[in-house]
């Protein structure tokens, strides 16, 4: 079974490649039983939406 | 006709988006030299090509996509000429803290477990949300910041940043998740700890 720094890992990645499937369904049963990691992937998810805004909103009009 | 033109004699226009074009530089570049020079380049192919652009309401936006082929340019560069695998001392302090949050059988301390954040769209719009989230990017190891940018302002994939910067894959992957963590656990301390308001 994945530990949670293992898992920690995988959320990284699956922000920039597709997962395989055995990663996939590692990471799911892990995060079915973990809520920690369940946090750190919202948190992730949370970093790419902040950095999304970040460049449209210095990238456009109002200041 | 030529919009661009005009609006780059319009003085107080010129200084907010030199201002804006700035901290974005400077953030991505770590060096105000270098931003100043991006910047300066930047409005003076934007009156060059001033022509090209059509429609008032993207003007920002057409300057920062000049802006950020300036930037990238001047990435490609320092990647050639820093050895981005390398681990400073700051990186190596990241990766303590990382291990610091783990059990002996990685597992989460029960002190460090990561916690709900909540909904996003509430933090994304307050301005002092904004100040801490700069504050943590700036706070980045320098290397670890650039690659993160490239990934996430830039949005290069990955294959582009190793080819860039002339790393591996898995070193690229590292470097992101430090980055990724490094910034969770700051916004975590100094956002989502005591800087959140009340609603």
């Amino acid at each position: 079974m994945l530990s949670c720094k293992e898992s920690t890992r995988l959320l990284s990645q699956a922000q920039d490649r597709q997962l395989s499937l055995p990663e996939r369904l590692q990471l799911e049963i892990h995060l079915a039983l973990c809520k920690g990691c369940r946090n750190y992937k919202g948190q992730l998810n949370f970093l790419r939406a902040a950095c999304r805004r970040y460049v449209d909103q210095t990238g456009q009009s109002g200041d | 006709m030529t919009e661009v033109a005009d609006l780059l004699v319009d003085s107080e226009f010129v200084a907010n988006l030199r201002h804006d074009m700035l901290r974005f530089a400077r953030l991505q570049l770590r060096n105000d030299a270098q931003a100043e020079d991006a910047v300066q380049e930047t409005l003076a192919a934007a009156l060059v090509n001033a022509q090209r652009f059509a429609g008032r309401s993207a003007v920002k936006t057409w300057f920062f996509a000049i802006l950020k082929n300036k930037i990238v340019d001047l990435l490609r560069h320092q990647g050639r000429t820093t050895n981005i695998s390398a681990l400073s001392a700051a990186e190596e302090s990241q990766d303590q803290a990382f291990e610091s949050l783990f059990k002996a059988n990685a597992h989460w301390q029960p002190g460090a477990r990561p916690a709900a954040w909540g909904d996003p769209e509430e933090a994304l719009r307050q301005k002092r949300f904004w100040d801490a989230f700069d504050a943590c990017l700036q706070h980045l190891p320098e290397n670890t910041a650039r690659v993160f940018m490239m990934r996430e302002f830039m949005e290069f994939g990955t294959a582009e940043i190793c080819r860039e910067l002339q790393i591996t894959t898995s070193n690229c992957n590292v470097i992101l998740h430090r980055a990724r963590n490094g910034l969770r656990r700051c916004l975590e301390h100094n956002w989502f700890a005591d800087g959140e308001q009340p609603c």
